[in-house]
Protein backbone atom coordinates (compact mmCIF):
# COMPACT_ATOMS: atom_id res chain seq x y z
CA UNK A 1 0.00 0.00 0.00
CA UNK A 2 2.99 2.26 0.94
CA UNK A 3 4.87 1.27 -1.87
CA UNK A 4 1.73 2.52 -4.29
CA UNK A 5 1.32 5.43 -2.44
CA UNK A 6 4.90 6.76 -3.06
CA UNK A 7 5.11 5.28 -6.60
CA UNK A 8 2.40 8.04 -7.34
CA UNK A 9 3.26 11.04 -5.02
CA UNK A 10 6.94 10.45 -4.40
CA UNK A 11 9.06 8.78 -1.64
CA UNK A 12 8.56 9.86 1.92
CA UNK A 13 5.66 11.42 1.50
CA UNK A 14 3.11 9.66 3.56
CA UNK A 15 3.76 12.60 6.60
CA UNK A 16 2.87 15.33 3.85
CA UNK A 17 -0.33 13.25 2.80
CA UNK A 18 -1.38 13.31 6.33
CA UNK A 19 -0.91 16.86 7.36
CA UNK A 20 -2.69 17.69 4.47
CA UNK A 21 -5.75 15.47 5.29
CA UNK A 22 -5.36 16.91 8.75
CA UNK A 23 -5.51 20.47 6.92
CA UNK A 24 -8.45 19.43 4.52
CA UNK A 25 -10.12 18.70 7.67
CA UNK A 26 -9.58 21.89 9.21
CA UNK A 27 -10.64 23.62 6.12
CA UNK A 28 -14.41 21.52 5.76
CA UNK A 29 -14.66 22.41 9.16
CA UNK A 30 -14.13 26.10 8.64
CA UNK A 31 -16.56 26.06 5.87
CA UNK A 32 -19.07 24.16 7.72
CA UNK A 33 -18.84 26.69 10.11
CA UNK A 34 -19.26 29.84 8.11
CA UNK A 35 -22.05 28.27 5.81
CA UNK A 36 -23.82 27.58 9.01
CA UNK A 37 -23.55 30.78 10.18
CA UNK A 38 -24.15 32.46 7.22
CA UNK A 39 -27.80 30.92 6.69
CA UNK A 40 -28.88 31.88 9.92
CA UNK A 41 -27.40 35.00 9.34
CA UNK A 42 -29.58 35.06 5.83
CA UNK A 43 -32.76 33.95 7.83
CA UNK A 44 -32.71 36.93 10.29
CA UNK A 45 -31.81 39.05 7.23
CA UNK A 46 -35.22 38.66 6.22
CA UNK A 47 -36.90 38.82 9.38
CA UNK A 48 -34.53 42.40 10.19
CA UNK A 49 -35.89 43.40 6.59
CA UNK A 50 -39.73 42.89 7.21
CA UNK A 51 -39.31 44.38 10.76
CA UNK A 52 -37.66 47.86 9.53
CA UNK A 53 -39.87 48.14 6.54
CA UNK A 54 -42.89 46.94 8.69
CA UNK A 55 -41.94 49.89 10.72
CA UNK A 56 -41.11 53.00 8.36
CA UNK A 57 -44.46 51.58 6.96
CA UNK A 58 -46.30 52.33 10.59
CA UNK A 59 -47.27 48.42 10.72
CA UNK A 60 -45.78 45.99 13.24
CA UNK A 61 -43.88 43.76 10.76
CA UNK A 62 -44.08 39.77 11.93
CA UNK A 63 -45.04 39.02 15.40
CA UNK A 64 -46.91 36.05 15.92
CA UNK A 65 -44.65 33.34 15.91
CA UNK A 66 -42.49 32.88 19.14
CA UNK A 67 -41.67 36.42 21.12
CA UNK A 68 -41.61 39.46 19.27
CA UNK A 69 -41.83 36.92 16.04
CA UNK A 70 -38.28 35.96 16.25
CA UNK A 71 -39.14 32.63 15.21
CA UNK A 72 -40.80 34.04 11.79
CA UNK A 73 -37.43 32.96 9.57
CA UNK A 74 -37.91 28.89 10.65
CA UNK A 75 -41.39 28.84 10.39
CA UNK A 76 -41.14 30.13 7.08
CA UNK A 77 -38.52 28.02 6.26
CA UNK A 78 -40.14 24.47 6.99
CA UNK A 79 -43.33 26.26 5.06
CA UNK A 80 -41.07 26.53 1.95
CA UNK A 81 -39.47 22.85 2.79
CA UNK A 82 -43.19 21.05 3.06
CA UNK A 83 -44.70 23.02 0.06
CA UNK A 84 -45.25 20.94 -3.40
CA UNK A 85 -42.52 20.94 -5.35
CA UNK A 86 -44.72 22.27 -8.92
CA UNK A 87 -42.13 22.04 -12.87
CA UNK A 88 -44.30 23.24 -15.74
CA UNK A 89 -44.81 20.58 -18.05
CA UNK A 90 -42.70 22.09 -21.17
CA UNK A 91 -39.76 23.21 -19.33
CA UNK A 92 -36.60 22.41 -20.27
CA UNK A 93 -36.01 20.12 -16.39
CA UNK A 94 -31.77 19.78 -16.42
CA UNK A 95 -31.60 23.50 -16.67
CA UNK A 96 -34.91 24.14 -14.55
CA UNK A 97 -33.27 21.88 -11.87
CA UNK A 98 -30.01 23.59 -12.15
CA UNK A 99 -30.67 27.06 -12.68
CA UNK A 100 -31.04 27.68 -8.66
CA UNK A 101 -28.48 25.90 -7.81
CA UNK A 102 -26.02 27.48 -9.64
CA UNK A 103 -27.42 30.86 -8.28
CA UNK A 104 -27.41 29.57 -4.71
CA UNK A 105 -23.84 28.29 -4.90
CA UNK A 106 -21.97 31.20 -6.81
CA UNK A 107 -23.32 33.16 -3.98
CA UNK A 108 -22.39 30.85 -0.98
CA UNK A 109 -18.76 30.66 -2.89
CA UNK A 110 -18.28 34.13 -2.25
CA UNK A 111 -18.28 33.60 1.53
CA UNK A 112 -15.37 31.54 1.16
CA UNK A 113 -13.08 34.93 0.39
CA UNK A 114 -13.94 37.32 2.98
CA UNK A 115 -11.97 37.53 6.39
CA UNK A 116 -14.69 38.07 9.23
CA UNK A 117 -11.89 38.76 11.34
CA UNK A 118 -8.44 39.67 11.62
CA UNK A 119 -6.50 36.40 10.24
CA UNK A 120 -9.44 34.27 9.72
CA UNK A 121 -10.85 33.82 6.04
CA UNK A 122 -11.60 30.10 4.77
CA UNK A 123 -9.33 30.85 1.73
CA UNK A 124 -7.20 34.33 2.23
CA UNK A 125 -6.05 34.10 -1.67
CA UNK A 126 -4.34 36.95 -3.33
CA UNK A 127 -6.77 37.73 -5.86
CA UNK A 128 -9.85 37.80 -3.50
CA UNK A 129 -11.56 40.82 -5.15
CA UNK A 130 -11.24 39.42 -8.03
CA UNK A 131 -12.56 35.75 -7.13
CA UNK A 132 -15.91 37.79 -6.11
CA UNK A 133 -16.13 39.38 -9.19
CA UNK A 134 -16.01 36.26 -10.84
CA UNK A 135 -18.67 34.50 -8.57
CA UNK A 136 -21.31 37.38 -8.83
CA UNK A 137 -20.74 37.20 -12.61
CA UNK A 138 -21.59 33.25 -12.37
CA UNK A 139 -24.56 34.11 -10.51
CA UNK A 140 -26.13 35.72 -13.75
CA UNK A 141 -26.44 32.43 -15.23
CA UNK A 142 -28.81 30.85 -12.46
CA UNK A 143 -30.93 34.09 -13.39
CA UNK A 144 -30.87 33.76 -17.02
CA UNK A 145 -31.47 29.83 -17.02
CA UNK A 146 -33.94 30.00 -14.81
CA UNK A 147 -36.13 32.55 -16.90
CA UNK A 148 -35.07 30.56 -19.96
CA UNK A 149 -35.96 27.10 -18.96
CA UNK A 150 -39.05 27.81 -17.36
CA UNK A 151 -40.61 28.19 -20.34
CA UNK A 152 -42.95 31.16 -19.44
CA UNK A 153 -42.76 34.58 -20.60
CA UNK A 154 -42.84 36.84 -17.72
CA UNK A 155 -39.76 34.80 -16.74
CA UNK A 156 -38.36 35.05 -19.87
CA UNK A 157 -38.52 39.05 -19.87
CA UNK A 158 -37.19 39.35 -16.07
CA UNK A 159 -34.43 36.86 -16.95
CA UNK A 160 -33.25 38.93 -19.88
CA UNK A 161 -34.02 41.94 -18.48
CA UNK A 162 -31.57 40.47 -15.26
CA UNK A 163 -28.63 39.15 -17.60
CA UNK A 164 -28.18 42.56 -19.73
CA UNK A 165 -28.71 44.34 -16.11
CA UNK A 166 -26.31 42.54 -14.19
CA UNK A 167 -23.44 42.74 -17.16
CA UNK A 168 -23.96 46.58 -17.14
CA UNK A 169 -23.32 47.32 -13.32
CA UNK A 170 -20.98 44.46 -12.98
CA UNK A 171 -18.51 46.93 -15.43
CA UNK A 172 -19.11 49.91 -13.39
CA UNK A 173 -19.09 48.06 -9.82
CA UNK A 174 -15.72 46.37 -11.04
CA UNK A 175 -14.27 49.99 -11.73
CA UNK A 176 -15.43 51.68 -8.64
CA UNK A 177 -13.39 48.76 -6.72
CA UNK A 178 -10.19 49.62 -9.25
CA UNK A 179 -9.58 53.27 -6.99
CA UNK A 180 -9.39 50.86 -3.69
CA UNK A 181 -7.15 48.33 -5.29
CA UNK A 182 -4.68 51.10 -6.26
CA UNK A 183 -5.10 52.50 -2.50
CA UNK A 184 -4.34 49.30 -1.23
CA UNK A 185 -1.93 47.65 -4.14
CA UNK A 186 -3.23 44.39 -3.73
CA UNK A 187 -6.05 42.39 -4.55
CA UNK A 188 -6.19 40.36 -1.03
CA UNK A 189 -9.06 41.58 0.97
CA UNK A 190 -7.41 41.37 4.35
CA UNK A 191 -4.32 43.13 3.14
CA UNK A 192 -7.14 45.93 1.16
CA UNK A 193 -8.25 45.94 5.19
CA UNK A 194 -4.83 46.73 6.72
CA UNK A 195 -4.13 48.96 4.29
CA UNK A 196 -6.98 51.34 5.00
CA UNK A 197 -5.61 52.03 8.96
CA UNK A 198 -3.25 54.36 7.90
CA UNK A 199 -5.67 56.41 6.15
CA UNK A 200 -7.83 59.23 7.88
CA UNK A 201 -10.90 57.58 9.86
CA UNK A 202 -9.50 54.05 9.02
CA UNK A 203 -11.82 54.37 5.66
CA UNK A 204 -11.37 54.19 2.14
CA UNK A 205 -14.58 55.58 1.95
CA UNK A 206 -13.29 59.55 2.53
CA UNK A 207 -10.87 59.38 -0.06
CA UNK A 208 -12.83 56.90 -2.46
CA UNK A 209 -16.26 58.75 -2.17
CA UNK A 210 -16.85 58.57 -5.77
CA UNK A 211 -15.60 55.42 -5.80
CA UNK A 212 -17.85 54.24 -2.64
CA UNK A 213 -21.21 56.06 -4.49
CA UNK A 214 -20.81 53.52 -7.59
CA UNK A 215 -20.15 51.00 -5.32
CA UNK A 216 -23.27 51.28 -4.06
CA UNK A 217 -25.51 52.12 -6.56
CA UNK A 218 -24.16 49.37 -8.52
CA UNK A 219 -24.35 46.95 -5.75
CA UNK A 220 -28.04 47.57 -5.43
CA UNK A 221 -28.47 46.99 -9.15
CA UNK A 222 -26.39 43.75 -8.98
CA UNK A 223 -28.40 41.94 -6.24
CA UNK A 224 -31.35 43.34 -7.94
CA UNK A 225 -33.34 45.30 -5.26
CA UNK A 226 -35.18 48.36 -4.97
CA UNK A 227 -34.74 50.51 -7.10
CA UNK A 228 -33.25 48.44 -9.37
CA UNK A 229 -35.45 45.72 -9.44
CA UNK A 230 -36.75 45.24 -12.45
CA UNK A 231 -36.06 41.63 -13.42
CA UNK A 232 -38.90 40.44 -10.21
CA UNK A 233 -40.82 43.90 -10.79
CA UNK A 234 -44.37 42.17 -9.56
CA UNK A 235 -46.74 44.89 -11.07
CA UNK A 236 -45.20 43.79 -14.57
CA UNK A 237 -43.86 40.55 -14.55
CA UNK A 238 -45.69 38.60 -11.79
CA UNK A 239 -42.31 37.67 -10.25
CA UNK A 240 -39.43 37.95 -12.63
CA UNK A 241 -37.00 35.29 -13.39
CA UNK A 242 -38.53 32.78 -10.81
CA UNK A 243 -41.88 32.85 -11.28
CA UNK A 244 -42.22 29.32 -12.13
CA UNK A 245 -40.65 28.07 -8.97
CA UNK A 246 -42.15 26.69 -5.97
CA UNK A 247 -41.40 25.52 -2.50
CA UNK A 248 -37.55 24.56 -1.59
CA UNK A 249 -36.36 25.71 -5.14
CA UNK A 250 -37.86 29.27 -4.73
CA UNK A 251 -36.27 29.16 -1.71
CA UNK A 252 -33.20 28.47 -2.91
CA UNK A 253 -33.45 31.83 -4.55
CA UNK A 254 -34.72 33.61 -1.65
CA UNK A 255 -31.83 32.35 -0.04
CA UNK A 256 -29.42 33.18 -2.52
CA UNK A 257 -30.80 36.93 -2.79
CA UNK A 258 -30.43 37.46 0.42
CA UNK A 259 -26.79 35.95 0.80
CA UNK A 260 -25.95 37.95 -2.29
CA UNK A 261 -27.48 41.06 -0.14
CA UNK A 262 -24.88 40.10 2.72
CA UNK A 263 -21.65 39.95 0.41
CA UNK A 264 -22.12 43.30 -1.19
CA UNK A 265 -22.62 44.47 2.34
CA UNK A 266 -19.42 42.71 3.81
CA UNK A 267 -17.36 44.10 0.24
CA UNK A 268 -18.93 48.09 1.21
CA UNK A 269 -17.83 46.99 4.44
CA UNK A 270 -14.32 45.32 3.87
CA UNK A 271 -13.66 47.63 1.07
CA UNK A 272 -14.64 51.78 1.69
CA UNK A 273 -15.53 51.12 5.26
CA UNK A 274 -12.51 49.57 6.99
CA UNK A 275 -13.74 46.31 7.84
CA UNK A 276 -12.69 44.62 11.41
CA UNK A 277 -9.61 47.60 11.48
CA UNK A 278 -9.98 48.60 15.08
CA UNK A 279 -7.54 52.22 15.41
CA UNK A 280 -4.40 51.11 17.62
CA UNK A 281 -5.79 52.80 20.48
CA UNK A 282 -8.78 50.40 21.43
CA UNK A 283 -6.66 47.08 20.24
CA UNK A 284 -3.25 48.03 22.50
CA UNK A 285 -4.88 47.08 26.15
CA UNK A 286 -6.67 44.29 25.13
CA UNK A 287 -5.41 40.49 24.30
CA UNK A 288 -5.69 39.19 21.01
CA UNK A 289 -9.00 37.10 21.12
CA UNK A 290 -10.32 40.03 22.66
CA UNK A 291 -9.10 42.37 19.96
CA UNK A 292 -10.25 40.04 17.46
CA UNK A 293 -14.06 39.11 18.67
CA UNK A 294 -14.34 42.99 19.15
CA UNK A 295 -13.25 43.23 14.91
CA UNK A 296 -15.64 40.38 14.20
CA UNK A 297 -18.60 42.59 15.48
CA UNK A 298 -17.56 45.93 14.20
CA UNK A 299 -17.21 44.15 11.09
CA UNK A 300 -20.87 42.87 11.85
CA UNK A 301 -22.17 46.26 12.77
CA UNK A 302 -20.84 47.52 9.34
CA UNK A 303 -22.73 45.06 7.57
CA UNK A 304 -26.01 45.21 8.60
CA UNK A 305 -25.78 48.94 8.81
CA UNK A 306 -25.11 48.44 5.19
CA UNK A 307 -28.05 46.19 5.31
CA UNK A 308 -30.44 48.60 6.52
CA UNK A 309 -29.29 51.03 3.97
CA UNK A 310 -30.71 48.65 2.01
CA UNK A 311 -34.19 48.53 3.74
CA UNK A 312 -34.35 51.86 4.27
CA UNK A 313 -34.07 52.51 0.06
CA UNK A 314 -36.72 50.01 -0.57
CA UNK A 315 -38.83 51.66 1.65
CA UNK A 316 -38.26 55.06 0.21
CA UNK A 317 -37.35 54.73 -3.68
CA UNK A 318 -40.02 54.14 -6.26
CA UNK A 319 -38.57 51.75 -9.00
CA UNK A 320 -36.68 53.01 -12.31
CA UNK A 321 -37.82 51.90 -15.86
CA UNK A 322 -35.86 50.32 -17.05
CA UNK A 323 -34.01 52.63 -19.92
CA UNK A 324 -33.34 54.64 -16.87
CA UNK A 325 -31.57 51.86 -15.21
CA UNK A 326 -29.35 51.19 -18.41
CA UNK A 327 -28.78 55.41 -18.93
CA UNK A 328 -27.78 55.55 -15.24
CA UNK A 329 -25.08 52.50 -15.58
CA UNK A 330 -24.02 53.20 -18.77
CA UNK A 331 -24.10 57.16 -18.95
CA UNK A 332 -23.60 57.83 -15.15
CA UNK A 333 -21.42 55.25 -13.65
CA UNK A 334 -19.02 53.92 -15.83
CA UNK A 335 -17.78 57.33 -16.57
CA UNK A 336 -17.66 58.34 -12.80
CA UNK A 337 -15.95 55.44 -11.84
CA UNK A 338 -13.08 55.86 -14.92
CA UNK A 339 -12.51 59.55 -14.13
CA UNK A 340 -12.08 57.90 -10.33
CA UNK A 341 -9.47 55.39 -11.51
CA UNK A 342 -7.63 58.44 -13.23
CA UNK A 343 -7.66 60.92 -10.30
CA UNK A 344 -7.06 58.31 -7.88
CA UNK A 345 -3.99 57.34 -9.98
CA UNK A 346 -2.64 61.10 -10.36
CA UNK A 347 -3.07 61.54 -6.75
CA UNK A 348 -0.90 58.93 -5.82
CA UNK A 349 1.87 59.86 -8.59
CA UNK A 350 1.59 63.51 -6.50
CA UNK A 351 1.50 62.24 -3.23
CA UNK A 352 4.64 60.05 -4.37
CA UNK A 353 6.37 63.05 -5.68
CA UNK A 354 6.26 64.77 -2.33
CA UNK A 355 7.62 62.24 -0.56
CA UNK B 1 3.83 12.20 -10.99
CA UNK B 2 0.84 14.23 -9.06
CA UNK B 3 1.15 17.17 -11.67
CA UNK B 4 1.02 14.91 -14.88
CA UNK B 5 -1.90 12.86 -12.91
CA UNK B 6 -3.47 16.53 -12.53
CA UNK B 7 -2.67 18.16 -16.16
CA UNK B 8 -4.36 14.59 -17.60
CA UNK B 9 -7.13 15.22 -16.40
CA UNK B 10 -7.83 18.77 -17.36
CA UNK B 11 -6.65 18.26 -20.83
CA UNK B 12 -8.88 15.07 -20.96
CA UNK B 13 -12.06 17.05 -19.65
CA UNK B 14 -11.18 19.79 -21.49
CA UNK B 15 -11.24 17.72 -24.89
CA UNK B 16 -14.20 15.92 -23.69
CA UNK B 17 -16.57 19.52 -23.19
CA UNK B 18 -15.17 20.53 -26.13
CA UNK B 19 -16.72 17.81 -28.18
CA UNK B 20 -20.02 18.49 -26.13
CA UNK B 21 -20.02 21.80 -27.02
CA UNK B 22 -19.75 21.56 -30.17
CA UNK B 23 -22.57 18.09 -30.64
CA UNK B 24 -25.80 19.51 -28.33
CA UNK B 25 -28.79 19.81 -30.49
CA UNK B 26 -29.94 22.41 -28.08
CA UNK B 27 -27.80 25.64 -28.64
CA UNK B 28 -28.45 26.83 -24.65
CA UNK B 29 -27.21 23.26 -23.32
CA UNK B 30 -23.93 23.99 -25.86
CA UNK B 31 -23.68 27.51 -24.00
CA UNK B 32 -23.67 25.47 -20.40
CA UNK B 33 -20.62 22.93 -21.11
CA UNK B 34 -19.38 25.63 -22.55
CA UNK B 35 -19.33 27.52 -19.19
CA UNK B 36 -17.97 24.14 -17.35
CA UNK B 37 -14.76 24.01 -20.18
CA UNK B 38 -14.12 27.92 -18.97
CA UNK B 39 -14.04 26.42 -15.76
CA UNK B 40 -11.64 23.64 -16.45
CA UNK B 41 -9.29 26.15 -18.37
CA UNK B 42 -9.16 28.56 -15.62
CA UNK B 43 -8.51 25.63 -13.15
CA UNK B 44 -5.48 24.98 -15.41
CA UNK B 45 -4.20 28.13 -15.37
CA UNK B 46 -4.52 28.38 -11.36
CA UNK B 47 -2.43 24.98 -11.73
CA UNK B 48 -0.12 26.79 -13.35
CA UNK B 49 0.52 29.16 -10.77
CA UNK B 50 -1.45 32.12 -12.67
CA UNK B 51 -4.03 33.05 -10.62
CA UNK B 52 -4.84 36.62 -12.30
CA UNK B 53 -5.31 35.03 -15.67
CA UNK B 54 -7.56 32.40 -14.04
CA UNK B 55 -9.56 35.01 -12.31
CA UNK B 56 -9.58 36.73 -15.65
CA UNK B 57 -10.50 33.56 -17.47
CA UNK B 58 -14.10 33.29 -15.44
CA UNK B 59 -14.60 37.00 -15.04
CA UNK B 60 -14.58 38.05 -18.84
CA UNK B 61 -15.22 34.86 -20.79
CA UNK B 62 -17.70 33.33 -18.31
CA UNK B 63 -19.11 35.94 -16.85
CA UNK B 64 -19.15 38.75 -19.94
CA UNK B 65 -18.52 36.90 -23.32
CA UNK B 66 -20.30 33.87 -22.78
CA UNK B 67 -23.48 35.54 -21.03
CA UNK B 68 -23.88 37.63 -24.28
CA UNK B 69 -23.58 33.93 -26.55
CA UNK B 70 -26.31 32.75 -24.30
CA UNK B 71 -27.98 36.24 -24.75
CA UNK B 72 -28.03 35.37 -28.84
CA UNK B 73 -29.26 31.85 -28.41
CA UNK B 74 -31.92 32.34 -26.25
CA UNK B 75 -34.02 34.27 -28.97
CA UNK B 76 -33.32 32.06 -31.31
CA UNK B 77 -36.29 29.74 -32.36
CA UNK B 78 -35.47 26.65 -30.32
CA UNK B 79 -38.26 24.57 -32.26
CA UNK B 80 -36.43 25.22 -35.46
CA UNK B 81 -33.44 24.36 -34.23
CA UNK B 82 -33.98 21.29 -32.68
CA UNK B 83 -34.95 20.04 -36.15
CA UNK B 84 -31.96 21.22 -38.25
CA UNK B 85 -28.44 19.94 -38.51
CA UNK B 86 -26.23 20.35 -36.31
CA UNK B 87 -23.54 20.19 -39.16
CA UNK B 88 -23.51 21.91 -41.87
CA UNK B 89 -22.68 19.65 -44.83
CA UNK B 90 -19.67 21.07 -45.74
CA UNK B 91 -18.05 19.99 -41.87
CA UNK B 92 -15.48 17.37 -43.53
CA UNK B 93 -13.77 20.12 -44.91
CA UNK B 94 -13.58 22.22 -41.47
CA UNK B 95 -12.40 18.59 -40.01
CA UNK B 96 -9.31 18.30 -42.66
CA UNK B 97 -8.20 22.45 -42.11
CA UNK B 98 -8.64 21.33 -38.15
CA UNK B 99 -6.60 18.14 -38.24
CA UNK B 100 -3.98 20.00 -40.11
CA UNK B 101 -3.58 22.77 -37.82
CA UNK B 102 -3.28 20.02 -34.88
CA UNK B 103 -0.37 18.11 -36.46
CA UNK B 104 1.15 21.61 -37.06
CA UNK B 105 0.99 22.08 -33.55
CA UNK B 106 2.06 18.68 -32.21
CA UNK B 107 5.12 19.08 -34.73
CA UNK B 108 5.82 22.32 -33.49
CA UNK B 109 5.54 21.11 -29.68
CA UNK B 110 8.86 19.49 -29.85
CA UNK B 111 10.58 22.40 -31.10
CA UNK B 112 9.57 24.80 -28.48
CA UNK B 113 12.04 26.09 -26.03
CA UNK B 114 11.12 28.36 -22.50
CA UNK B 115 13.03 30.94 -23.63
CA UNK B 116 11.83 34.32 -21.81
CA UNK B 117 11.42 34.19 -18.35
CA UNK B 118 13.42 37.18 -17.29
CA UNK B 119 13.84 37.61 -13.15
CA UNK B 120 10.38 35.72 -12.56
CA UNK B 121 10.66 32.72 -11.19
CA UNK B 122 7.90 30.69 -9.46
CA UNK B 123 9.07 32.06 -6.04
CA UNK B 124 9.37 35.42 -7.25
CA UNK B 125 5.60 35.31 -8.36
CA UNK B 126 4.65 33.49 -5.49
CA UNK B 127 5.95 36.13 -3.40
CA UNK B 128 5.34 39.73 -5.27
CA UNK B 129 1.93 38.09 -6.37
CA UNK B 130 0.73 37.18 -9.66
CA UNK B 131 -0.77 39.56 -10.17
CA UNK B 132 1.72 42.25 -9.77
CA UNK B 133 4.28 40.47 -11.62
CA UNK B 134 2.14 40.26 -14.63
CA UNK B 135 1.37 43.83 -14.40
CA UNK B 136 4.56 45.34 -13.93
CA UNK B 137 5.72 42.74 -17.05
CA UNK B 138 3.22 44.28 -19.48
CA UNK B 139 3.47 47.97 -18.21
CA UNK B 140 7.51 48.02 -18.66
CA UNK B 141 9.01 45.22 -20.87
CA UNK B 142 5.89 44.77 -22.78
CA UNK B 143 4.62 48.26 -22.72
CA UNK B 144 4.32 48.77 -26.70
CA UNK B 145 2.57 45.48 -27.76
CA UNK B 146 -0.11 46.16 -25.18
CA UNK B 147 -0.62 49.54 -26.45
CA UNK B 148 -0.95 48.32 -29.55
CA UNK B 149 -3.31 45.52 -28.52
CA UNK B 150 -5.51 48.24 -26.76
CA UNK B 151 -5.81 50.49 -29.72
CA UNK B 152 -7.01 47.45 -31.74
CA UNK B 153 -9.91 47.04 -29.12
CA UNK B 154 -10.35 50.45 -29.10
CA UNK B 155 -10.96 50.62 -32.89
CA UNK B 156 -13.53 47.57 -32.57
CA UNK B 157 -15.45 49.62 -30.32
CA UNK B 158 -15.32 52.33 -31.99
CA UNK B 159 -16.21 50.65 -35.21
CA UNK B 160 -19.26 49.07 -33.71
CA UNK B 161 -20.59 52.39 -32.26
CA UNK B 162 -20.02 53.64 -35.86
CA UNK B 163 -21.95 50.47 -37.14
CA UNK B 164 -25.12 51.25 -34.93
CA UNK B 165 -25.21 54.57 -35.38
CA UNK B 166 -25.36 54.59 -39.40
CA UNK B 167 -28.25 52.26 -39.19
CA UNK B 168 -30.56 54.38 -36.44
CA UNK B 169 -30.17 56.98 -39.08
CA UNK B 170 -31.47 55.12 -41.74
Amino acid sequence: MTGLFEAIVGPGSLDYIINLVIMLIIILLKIAAVVAVALLHVAYATYFERKVIGHMQLRLGPREVGPLGLFQPFADGVKLFFKEDIIPADADKPLFYLAPVIFFISALTSLSVLPFFDGFAVANINIGLLFLFAMSSLGAYGIVLSGWSSNSKYAFLGGLRSASQVISYEIAMGLSLVGVMMMAGSLNLSDIVRAQQHYPLGLFAVPQFLGFFVFVVAAFAETNRLPFDLPEAESELVAGYFTEYSGFRFALFFLGEYTGMLIMSAIASLCFLGGWGLPSFVTAGLPVVAAKVLGLFWFLAKVYAFMFFYYWVRATLPRYRYDQLMAIGWKLLIPLALANIVITGLVKIWIKGMV
Amino acid sequence: MLPKLFFGYFAFAIIVLSLLVITRRNPVHSVMWMLLLFFQIASMYLFLNAEFIAAIQVIVYAGAILVLFLFVVLLLNLREELLTNRFISAWPVGLVFAGAIFAGAVSAVAAFVPNFSGQYTVDVINRETHTKALGQALYTDFLFPFEIASLILLIAIIGAIVLAKKRMRS
